[in-house]
């Protein structure tokens, strides 16, 4: 993501404060990772009203109320679509979409696929809890096979999708995964994601400590391994991400597992925009070209 | 009686239909003549039949009319469907060497072409169509001139050869003609007008960039693909950010954020689009982000006849998205007005932060109308509200100030868009207060939800001042008054000129703006008039039962049609005889003309 020219007003957490307090659960992973926002757009100078945070429905996607910048909580599924169309329309703002498995995954897994292969310019945060979660626990997209939820009281028979395999089928340009237990990491992953010129992917382990009693935060800490440990490891390497992305059990990545910056992002492959921000174009078509536009009609 | 010349050209797709009626269209129209031109067709790349009406005159041309005074038959299905339409006074011009003609109706003259003593057929497959373009103009008294300056410029590209072979071809059948046939009585005159030939799709696209239109997204569907087209055509040369998107769902929303971030922005679809875009207009609604959708009607339900026409989606639209919000819908009631309702529909979602719904059809998006030049206004007025797109001035804004839903008297409330210091706000699909916090979840509060629903609504009193009430046009005191909506008012017009002819009064009240409707005004108006029918192109009367819902009205009789091909005068006349005849008060005319 490109970052805009920082104003000259310093950022500090305190401006990124939103008008209310979140209303997750106590203990939801969810805080760790609107943090990690906060702290990563101070670490970055990005003023406020130059971000855009987008989400669609479900408890993290209540995330645009509670953090000072341009929000749109908007339909459930939807965000990716609505935020290609305001990047397009302004390019010069960051946009960052928030939201959950569900959102992403299921009801927004068509929007999810293209926006990556269109390369839309943004970060796409997932606050992955495994779990639906404001709708009282029902088997998500990611939920792993023989979990029971309300909805599959005698276990999921289906196999859950691998959030990071998908992205880096689909063309994303910037994948990662991160865990709302590790600020540290996630606040590098935040900035690498809103500084990376393309379609940024982090898929955080975001524990629901009310809904989801398989995937809490101590069946992960013992099994998260940063992929930045292992010397072996080289994020330009896409067959090499493949396989780290199907890891899953005793051993689960978590860090940067793939980046290529040599893809335009889609805002920057079409001439239209060239001459900046379609918001502030003439909104007069020229009157030669008017009128070349009705001489080929004759 | 408008003098009108009609030629019907019928063949099997990919046979060619379309050059002939490109060259005949644009012949026309720079003689100076008004034309219309309606193609019925089918959902098929290659076969199939299609039959393509061109109508042109010295007058504005509205509708298809009733006759054809040239058939162009190009294959032996098509001699057989349509023969039997001519009658006295018309000719069939064909392909002798291929088509063996039936016995045509007293009057009508076959002209048959040998076409393969006239142009090498191994060498121009076309040649006959050639052929046949030569012989119509020679018979309708015009000057081979204007032909080859077509041909010339339609074969340019391929070279001089090309260009000398086709224009060698025409002439043989032009000069055939001439030594042959007896051409037809009156020859049709020129004008120093010069007009544009437009499809509504491609007016709808133009009328976008003229309204200031900056970003068009959709996904291809028939019969709006075309707005697509000329989008993507022009998109660089007009600075419109074009895209294809995965799904009507995704278009929308995109569509949205996109007039979200503060540009104009537009999409068109059909009813099944139309469908999956519901959800979203209710997020433009709640959110105040104006966007333009347009629906060109197709035959439903389902994916029902992709290439008919039909006026069956107006209760898919009235209930389109759950909950109460205002919206505008409109029905353009030609191709000019196509172009002409896209700046007029954006200025008022732009003012009361609302979305707008055009409600076309497969008759005007994909029919061929000529225009005058004049008409097609690319500086018309743009009202964008009240949209801030940079800090205020006098320094009065600033954090904790601002309040994107501001509860005002008008409903209205000034937008900031993203990028503006010291407007930061959240935009919320969830119910929210003045200040962009919801109040769905935690703090659900009645009065506060209560007084957001009465801001929004209140934007409808603003809405119906600034939209006009319908006019009655024709004499007040008419025998019958003919009510319709959108598409029908050229043919609905025709047959009020042709009833009037015949001794029986007509009048005409033509529904533009359905939302809002001005009931109030249309009880006026109607409560003068002696007997009214509703003209419209459907299965259950969905305008009448709309009109009913809004104001109680009853008219006198219905004339519906919902075979997928649009009215002729003479379906509307011949009903209005039956009904006040007292045989019906229900007309369902026939088609009969067999595509």
């Amino acid at each position: 993501m490109a970052t805009v020219l920082a104003d000259t007003k310093h950022v500090a957490m305190a401006d990124l404060k939103g008008k209310v307090d979140p209303d997750w659960c106590p203990g939801c992973g969810d805080f760790g990772v609107l943090a990690a926002v906060q702290k990563a757009l101070v670490d970055l100078q990005i003023p406020n009203h130059n971000v855009v945070t987008i989400s669609g429905i479900g408890c993290s996607s209540n995330f645009p109320g509670y953090i000072n910048t341009y929000g749109m909580h908007t339909l459930h599924g939807r965000a990716l679509a609505i935020a290609t169309g305001v990047k397009l329309a302004n390019h010069e703002l960051t946009i960052l979409v928030t939201g959950g498995d569900g959102d992403g995954f299921g009801i927004g897994g068509n929007h999810f696929v293209h926006s990556m292969r269109r390369n839309v310019d943004l970060l796409y945060i997932v606050m992955d809890n495994q779990i639906y979660g404001l709708t009282t626990g029902q088997t998500s997209p990611t939920s792993r096979m023989g979990m029971k939820t309300k909805s599959m009281p005698f276990g999921n028979i289906e196999a859950p999708v691998n959030p990071i395999s998908l992205a880096l089928a689909a063309g994303a340009t910037f994948i990662a995964r991160g865990f709302s237990g590790e600020q540290k990491q996630l606040t590098d992953l935040i900035k690498q994601g809103i500084q990376h010129k393309g379609f940024s992917f982090l898929d955080v382990f975001s524990p629901c400590v009310t809904y989801n009693h398989d995937n809490t935060y101590q069946w992960f800490r013992p099994r998260l391994k940063k992929l930045e440990d292992d010397p072996a490891h080289d994020p330009t390497d896409w067959m090499a991400a493949m396989r780290k992305s199907l890891l899953w059990g005793d051993e689960i990545p978590i860090g940067k597992f793939f980046e290529r910056t040599d893809v335009p992002p889609l805002h920057g492959a079409e001439p239209v925009l060239n001459a900046g921000p379609l918001l502030h174009a003439d909104t007069r078509i020229p009157p030669d070209v008017a009128h070349s536009f009705v001489e080929e009609l004759m | 009686m408008k003098q009108t010349f009609t030629i019907g050209i019928g063949g099997a797709a990919g046979q060619g239909v379309a050059t002939p009626g490109d060259i005949f269209a644009k012949i026309f129209s720079r003689r100076g003549l008004h034309l219309n031109a309606y193609n019925a067709y089918q959902s098929i790349i290659r076969g199939g039949h299609t039959f393509l009406t061109i109508r042109t005159g010295p007058e504005r041309v509205s509708n298809m009319g009733d006759r054809v005074d040239l058939l162009i038959p190009l294959n032996q299905d098509a001699m057989n469907r349509h023969l039997g339409l001519l009658t006295d006074g018309a000719a069939c011009i064909y392909n002798a060497d291929t088509i063996t003609p039936g016995v045509p109706a007293k009057g009508a003259v076959l002209c048959p072409l040998p076409v393969s003593k006239l142009a090498d057929i191994t060498r121009n497959k076309v040649a006959q169509n050639t052929l046949a373009v030569g012989a119509g103009l020679s018979m309708m008294g015009i000057g081979f001139q204007s032909l080859e300056e077509v041909l010339t410029e339609q074969f340019k590209k391929k070279g001089d050869a090309v260009v000398s072979e086709n224009v060698g071809i025409a002439r043989a059948g032009y000069d055939y003609a001439t030594a042959h046939f007896e051409p037809f009585p009156w020859p049709l005159p020129m004008t120093n007008n010069r007009y544009a030939v437009l499809s509504g799709n491609i007016a709808m696209a133009m009328g976008g960039a003229a309204a200031g239109v900056k970003f068009y997204c959709a996904y291809p569907m028939s019969p709006s693909t075309g707005v697509l087209h000329w989008m993507a055509a022009h998109a660089r040369k007009a600075g419109i950010m074009v895209r294809q998107v995965e799904d009507e769902i995704g278009v929308v929303n995109m569509a949205i954020g996109a007039a979200h971030a503060g540009v104009r922005s537009m999409c068109a679809t059909s009813g099944g689009g139309f469908a999956l875009m519901s959800e979203g207009l209710g997020l433009s609604a709640m959110m105040e982000t104006p966007v333009v959708v347009i629906d060109c009607q197709r035959a439903g339900p389902s994916t029902g006849v992709p290439t008919k026409t039909e006026q069956g989606d107006l209760w898919q639209i009235l209930g389109a998205a759950f909950g109460d919000y205002p919206r505008v819908i409109a029905a353009p009631l030609d191709i000019g007005d196509c172009f002409k309702i896209i700046p007029e529909i954006f200025n008022i979602a732009d003012r009361f932060q609302c979305p707008g719904i055009v409600l076309c059809d497969l008759l005007l998006s994909e029919g061929r109308l000529s225009e005058d030049p004049k008409d097609l206004d690319f500086a018309p007025v743009v009202d964008r509200g009240e949209l801030i797109t940079a800090p205020s001035t006098s320094g009065s804004s600033g954090d904790g100030v601002y309040k994107r839903y501001k509860i005002t008297e008008s409903g209205i409330s000034p937008r900031a868009v993203p990028g503006v210091p010291g407007y930061a706000h959240t935009a919320a699909s969830d119910e929210h207060d003045e200040d962009g916090v919801l109040i769905s979840d935690e703090f659900t509060n009645p009065t506060k939800r209560r007084n957001m629903m009465e801001k929004r609504m209140r934007k409808v009193t603003g809405i119906e001042a600034a939209v006009p009430p319908p006019v009655l046009s024709g004499p007040r005191d008419a025998d019958i008054t003919l009510i319709g909506w959108g598409s029908t008012k050229g043919v609905i017009e025709e047959a009020c000129e042709i009833l009037t002819g015949q001794g029986i009064s007509a009048n005409q009240l033509q529904i533009r703006w359905l939302v809002p409707l001005h009931g109030d005004a249309i009880l006026n108006i109607l409560k003068d008039t002696r007997h009214t029918i509703i003209v419209e192109n459907n299965y259950s009367g969905q305008f009448a039962r709309y009109l009913r819902s809004e104001t109680s009205y009853v008219p006198n009789g219905y004339i519906r049609k919902y075979d997928g091909e649009p009215f002729m005068p003479h379906h509307i006349v011949e009903a209005v005889k039956e009904q006040l005849g007292g045989k019906s008060r229900l007309s369902v005319p026939a088609h009969e003309i067999l595509v």
